[in-house]
């Protein structure tokens, strides 16, 4: 049999994308759409004073201008606690006329085409009356507080401060990460239409049950009246987890003006009001014996939050997993500042958390003269620090022993300024990388046709991850069906329940519905056979029965078998289906992450102070993998995001406007094609029989967890200089 | 095994393929010959979508020239390029990114040339040639660019993909394919957020190799 | 987008009649305009067309090339008496922008493409001297990494963008406008204005004028030149500082030099001073350092712009490092 699982199959949605087909939310052009634009306030804290609409009201093609004066208010729909996904439930939009950052809503103008709209939403004028405003993290340090986030705010055992005082070899930073923004390619954009009391929202979402059940709440209508779509989603990487003010605005309005309403966010407006990566100030303190081994890890530090959301930057989760030490002390705190909410973007916590750790850790190398593979191997942890639960895989040696051998590491003299190639200054580093592997509650539904064909659905999304075709090859294996044969359907709150796609739960969460949906299904085929007098297998044992190519085989003797669609035409059946929902096990005996190193070369112009990456190798360990080329393209984009992250990506923020400065793709600068040269990906097997149903760990985050710090430790290896704030930018180089 | 029923696809027509409303559910079809889809919406709206705003008295006669079809429009002379395509002409292939012409993902070809279509108004392109993706692909054949794309996995979330491909197929026709680090530059006018450099350079050196 | 009414120029003097109107604006690539009218920095009520003109010829003429103003960025860069006589045109060119944008943007319009300078273009919010005389400047105190430190004055910081204009500014190219008056010339170097007290104006192009040729003198110095572009990103970003240089190299001396900066000022910086510490000498990396502390004289830097003084001085001696020993 040919495999399914694991091989490079092309992308299922591919031709839809390369065709321009997929539609994306805002090219739902439904008849008699209207467009809102919104107007958005220009002081960080205050309140709204009055707002003067004549001039758009009066203007061609307004239908409406809503603000707080006209909206109605929408409750506060309890946040995640509630199942609910509004990032701002603390402050619905419109709800009063309060203001709590720049760039925050505070009117939206509906008109009958995008250029009327967008004319006279320059119209309206807005008058506050500002209060002082709370904008330089660094000037409230003291009034950081613990908020309880993913992971508790601190943890803490052994004594870390006593054995980091007496550790012969310490090494005490600080490490700052600034604001960065997802950047995805598609701004948030959605579409919304009322029929009576029924909802229909064609949105970007990573997360359409929440937003339905959010939507439900916030306008007062049974959740089975709302249906929410999102087929195709350009780019999200966290920033499209949650109902973001402009969802509720375009439901709002389309109630309102009792028209479809459309929503793009324009470039400028979604950095201000769809989250970010907080700015954080880390300390990490290492104290280690003279032989390198690690006795007191210290992390501990502070990032940007706000009022009206939730959010809090986990950043120390991966030091109390990560190495083997008896005294630790972690603690993240936030600063609630008068600046939009951030949010999750890509490996929230554990991305700018080792940046900061594997810093450290390289400090920690050069201060010990021992290699940087050898200091992480010493403190390997061999199972979990944080619980003391074994793990349910690790293969981290393996991904140190692999990447280095393909990097040539041996080939790196350790002494900064040591290699050269003509003018560059050469620079070899490296970094671990974690993610943990999250699983949640999930359905799924398989229905296999009388021509042999199956549709599986699970209403799950795909922001290119490569979910539609992995999930296709699941079922396909799983019920021994042609990969060709198999639609997988998703992206609609009418196809069975899927958690948020983001964490990297999604093929541990939802690939375990559709492998037991499929399961089932086959199950019941080979029950209907085995029971059929009419047919080849009956009266055989179903688990002496193998499914392949479209047909049940008795393993023990494969003369004797028939087609899964022979069975259901005998039966004068259309359809068989199963539906399954599936649970992480509670209590789970063991720990479960991926895990990574990654190795960068850099050339650094030592006169103009310019980096630029010539290579990563990087090895992962993530279980099974079920797709190679998808897996290979997540992997890719991690680290390039990584690259980015580490030299270009920063999000300016005026101190005394409270605004964020550099607003649009020009100044927010991402990495381009020319940026990125070779990448080699390492995928190191791992047969995971703890982790889920699947094996596999989810490979979405991991990608870009260590890129940064290894960039960060190549440059100091290159030039001697070693830069604690991101991105190591000409300037920190001359 | 039950499902509680808002877990459950209340949706009947699981087994009628002719419905086009079933199609219209379809997102990921794993099927290598599926047909073309239709708008994932309710089917009717692309044959509304050509109708001008309701007579605007700003509007001004522009004739677009999309993929060898003349389209006579009267539209608001503000309109790009971009939005003329996207809003008026239901050509949604064509992605809006930034608006400020500092992502590619708008790129189309005018008069055999890539251009960013959201920095210039449709007014301006009246009687030009204008090609977008959906100009590609012809009788159902892909571009050697498309199907490289595919094979080469030169995207993810695909939402850069149509200006990408715009891009590579002006590219090809400009010659700068020599080297990996000559196409790396003269495609940095296009930026993927996902990250699929490495696949898009490989599928324009398989595209331009396949010329020669 | 404000309202405007759009007019196809057929001929210059057409041009100059419908672009002479209060309030209008001519349009070529659009690349600059149209995202300035996007955000209401820019509000003309006439938008005048002007590609109908022609003007898109690259040619040799008695001295130089002529390059017409309608002339399209790549089409210039790639132009073998371009590349050939002027290699610092077409390396500045293919250092801008991207091969879209490249595609689209005239000659003429890189030379009246506005500053990026964020508290201009997108926080309209906050004052701005340029976009709203008299208001302040919110980039003085605010965030100025990407600001000028030559050429500033108390009203405006605001960096010229164009990579074009650098070159031009260096090589002696002269512009030729025509208006209701007919024809004039005006010496590249002092096309652009200092800011000083009126940022708002920006260019010595009259109202109706439009921009119709670019005239590049041939020099020794103009075949054997360079531009050096340093910026964070690999493509597609601004100069956070750039050089044009010029050399013409005998006998192991310096017979003539042209020198201009970008990135660093408020308008392209042609800098006389470092030429004449070049002149005469022999190229070594003590005379290029010299030229370089002269071309920085003055310069004043903000809170977070200092980097650029060295950034550009360092910019310079490598660029002038490397073209003299390509003529070695």
């Amino acid at each position: 049999m040919i495999p399914i699982i694991g091989e490079p199959h092309d992308r299922v949605d591919g031709r839809q994308k390369v065709t321009g087909e997929a539609r994306y939310a805002a090219e739902n052009n439904l008849p008699n759409l209207a467009y809102a634009v919104l107007v958005t306030s220009t002081i960080p804290a205050g309140s709204i004073a009055a707002i003067d609409a004549a001039a758009a009201k009066s203007a061609p093609g307004v239908i409406s201008v809503i603000s707080h004066l006209n909206a109605p208010k929408l409750p506060d729909t309890g946040g995640q606690q509630q199942e609910s996904n509004a990032a701002e439930h603390h402050h619905m939009p419109f709800s009063d006329d309060s203001v709590h950052y720049v760039g925050q809503a505070v009117a939206a103008v509906v008109a009958d085409t995008f250029e009327h709209a967008t004319h006279a939403a320059g119209l309206v004028r807005v008058n506050y009356r500002p209060t002082p405003a709370r904008i330089v993290m660094e000037e409230h340090r003291s009034d950081a507080k613990e908020r309880q986030g993913n992971a508790p705010a601190t943890f803490s055992k052994g004594d870390a401060e006593g054995a980091l005082a007496s550790a012969p070899v310490k090494v005490d930073q600080v490490y700052r990460i600034p604001y960065e923004h997802h950047n995805q390619m598609e701004p948030h954009a959605l579409v919304a239409a009322w029929d009576g009391d029924r909802l229909t929202v064609h949105d970007s979402a990573q997360n359409i049950f929440t937003t339905r059940q959010t939507l439900a709440k916030a306008f007062g209508v049974p959740t089975e009246s709302v249906r929410v779509m999102s087929p195709f989603v350009g780019g999200a990487f966290g920033s499209k987890g949650s109902a973001w003010p402009h969802v509720f605005i375009a439901v709002m309005a389309a109630r309102m003006v009792r028209r479809p309403v459309k929503i793009a966010l324009t470039r400028r407006q979604a950095y201000f009001s769809n989250g970010h990566r907080p700015l954080t100030e880390q300390r990490v303190a290492l104290g280690a014996t003279a032989d390198g081994k690690l006795v007191a890890m210290i992390h501990e530090g502070i990032g940007q939050t706000n009022t009206v959301c939730d959010y809090v930057e986990g950043f120390t989760s991966p030091t109390r997993s990560m190495y083997a030490t008896p005294n630790v002390r972690v603690a993240h705190r936030v600063v609630e500042l008068d600046l939009p909410s951030p949010t999750y973007m890509r490996a929230p916590g554990e991305n700018p958390g080792m940046y900061a750790l594997e810093s450290a850790m390289d400090e920690m190398a050069y201060a010990l003269k021992i290699d940087p593979i050898q200091l992480r191997v010493l403190n390997h942890a061999d199972d979990d620090p944080a619980n003391g639960k074994p793990w349910s895989s690790k293969s981290i040696k393996e991904c140190y022993a692999q990447g280095a051998e393909r990097f040539g590491w041996p080939r790196r003299t350790s002494e900064p300024r040591s290699m050269r190639d003509g003018r560059q200054l050469i620079g070899l580093g490296m970094a671990s990388a974690t993610y943990p592997s999250h699983r949640a509650p999930a359905s799924a539904r398989a229905v296999m046709h009388r021509d042999g064909n199956v549709d599986v659905s699970s209403g799950t999304h795909e922001m290119g991850m490569g979910t539609a075709t992995v999930m296709a090859q699941l079922a396909a294996e799983t019920l021994g069906v042609p990969f060709e044969r198999v639609t997988f359907r998703y992206g609609d709150t009418t196809l069975p329940r899927a958690p948020i796609s983001a964490g990297s739960l999604t093929v541990a969460s939802v690939g375990s519905a559709v492998f037991a949906a499929s399961s089932q299904l086959k199950r019941k085929v080979i029950d209907l056979a085995t029971a059929d007098a009419s047919s080849p297998l009956n009266g055989t044992d179903p688990n002496d029965i193998d499914a392949a190519d479209g047909k049940l085989t008795l393993k023990s003797d494969p003369s004797r078998g028939e087609a899964y669609a022979a069975i259901l035409r005998r039966h004068y059946l259309d359809t068989m289906d199963a539906a399954a929902d599936e649970k992480p096990e509670p209590n789970d005996p063991y720990s479960a992450r991926a895990f990574g190193a990654v190795f960068a070369e850099v050339g650094v112009d030592p006169d103009l102070g310019i980096v630029r990456v010539r290579r990563i190798v990087a090895a992962f360990a993530g279980g099974r993998i079920l797709n190679a080329k998808t897996a290979r393209s997540q992997y890719h984009g991690g680290i390039i995001q990584g690259i980015g992250m580490a030299l270009l990506e920063q999000t300016h923020l005026d101190r005394n406007l409270g605004a964020f400065t550099n607003v649009n793709l020009a100044e927010n600068l991402v990495p381009v094609n020319a940026d990125v040269r070779s990448i080699d990906v390492i995928l190191v097997p791992e047969d995971d029989p703890h982790v889920n149903p699947i094996g596999a760990k989810g490979i979405g985050e991991i990608g870009i967890v260590g890129v940064a710090p290894a960039i960060a430790n190549a440059v100091y290896h290159a030039t001697g200089k070693r830069v604690r704030d991101l991105p190591i930018t000409i300037e920190k180089l001359l | 095994m039950t499902l509680p029923p808002c877990y459950t696809n209340p949706e009947p027509d699981d087994e009628s393929p002719a419905d086009p409303s079933r199609r219209s559910f379809v997102i990921g079809s794993a099927a290598a010959t599926a047909a073309a889809l239709i708008s994932p919406i309710l089917g009717a709206a692309p044959a509304t979508a050509e109708t001008p705003p309701k007579s605007d008295p700003n509007a001004v006669a522009v004739v677009l020239d999309v993929n060898g079809k003349r389209h006579e429009l009267r539209l608001d002379p503000r309109t790009t390029l971009l939005d003329a395509l996207r809003e008026h002409l239901d050509l949604t292939g064509t992605k809006k990114g930034c608006d400020q012409g500092a992502c590619g993902a708008c790129t189309v070809l005018v008069d055999g040339k890539r251009i960013n279509s959201c920095l210039t108004l449709a007014v301006m392109n009246s009687g030009k040639a204008i090609t977008t993706i959906e100009g590609l692909a012809s009788n159902g054949r892909l571009n050697p660019v498309q199907a490289a794309f595919i094979r080469n996995d030169g995207f993810q979330c695909g939402y850069c993909t149509s200006g990408q491909i715009c891009s590579a197929v002006a590219l090809l026709r400009e010659g700068h394919t020599h080297s990996d680090d000559e196409i790396r530059e003269w495609m940095s006018g296009n930026i993927c957020r996902c990250g699929a450099y490495p696949g898009i350079v490989a599928a324009i050196r398989e595209a331009a190799n396949a010329r020669v | 987008m404000h309202a405007f009414d759009y007019v196809r120029a057929k001929d210059l003097s057409g041009a100059i009649t419908s672009g002479s109107r209060p309030a209008a604006k001519f349009v070529a690539g659009g690349t600059n305009l149209i995202d300035l009218m996007k955000s209401e920095v820019e509000r003309p009520a006439h938008l005048v067309d002007i590609n109908g003109l022609g003007l898109a010829a690259v040619e040799r003429v008695p001295g130089g090339i002529r390059i017409g103003a309608l002339a399209r960025m790549n089409d210039v860069a790639l132009h073998p008496l371009v590349q050939q006589g002027f290699p610092a045109i077409s390396q500045a060119l293919l250092a801008s922008a991207s091969p879209q944008l490249r595609n689209m943007a005239s000659i003429g319009g890189n030379l009246m493409q506005r500053t990026r300078c964020t508290y201009f273009r997108e926080l309209t919010f906050a004052p701005c001297n340029k976009r709203d005389p008299g208001s302040g400047c919110a980039a003085m105190e605010g965030e100025n990494r990407t600001h000028a430190v030559l050429g500033t004055s108390s009203s405006c910081i605001a960096t010229h963008p164009s990579d074009l204009a650098v070159v031009l500014a260096a090589l002696d190219a002269v512009i030729t406008l025509h208006g209701r008056d007919g024809e004039r010339k005006v010496m590249a170097t002092d096309f652009h204005l200092l800011p000083g007290s009126t940022p708002h104006v920006e260019h010595a192009l009259r109202h109706g004028e439009v921009i119709t040729a670019v005239f590049v003198p041939d020099a020794a110095h103009a075949s054997h030149s360079s531009y050096l572009k340093v910026r964070d990103r690999s493509e597609f970003e601004f100069a956070l500082a750039s050089a044009a240089v010029g050399l013409e190299l005998s006998g192991g001396t310096i017979r003539s030099a042209r020198v201009a900066l970008g990135g660093v000022g408020t308008k392209p910086w042609r800098s006389r001073e470092a030429e004449r510490a070049l002149i005469g000498k022999s190229p070594a990396t003590a005379t290029f350092r010299d030229a370089a502390e002269a071309a920085l004289t003055g310069a004043i830097p903000h809170e977070q712009n200092r980097f650029k003084i060295e950034l550009a001085k360092r910019t310079l001696v490598r660029s002038l490092t490397d073209l003299a020993g390509g003529a070695a």
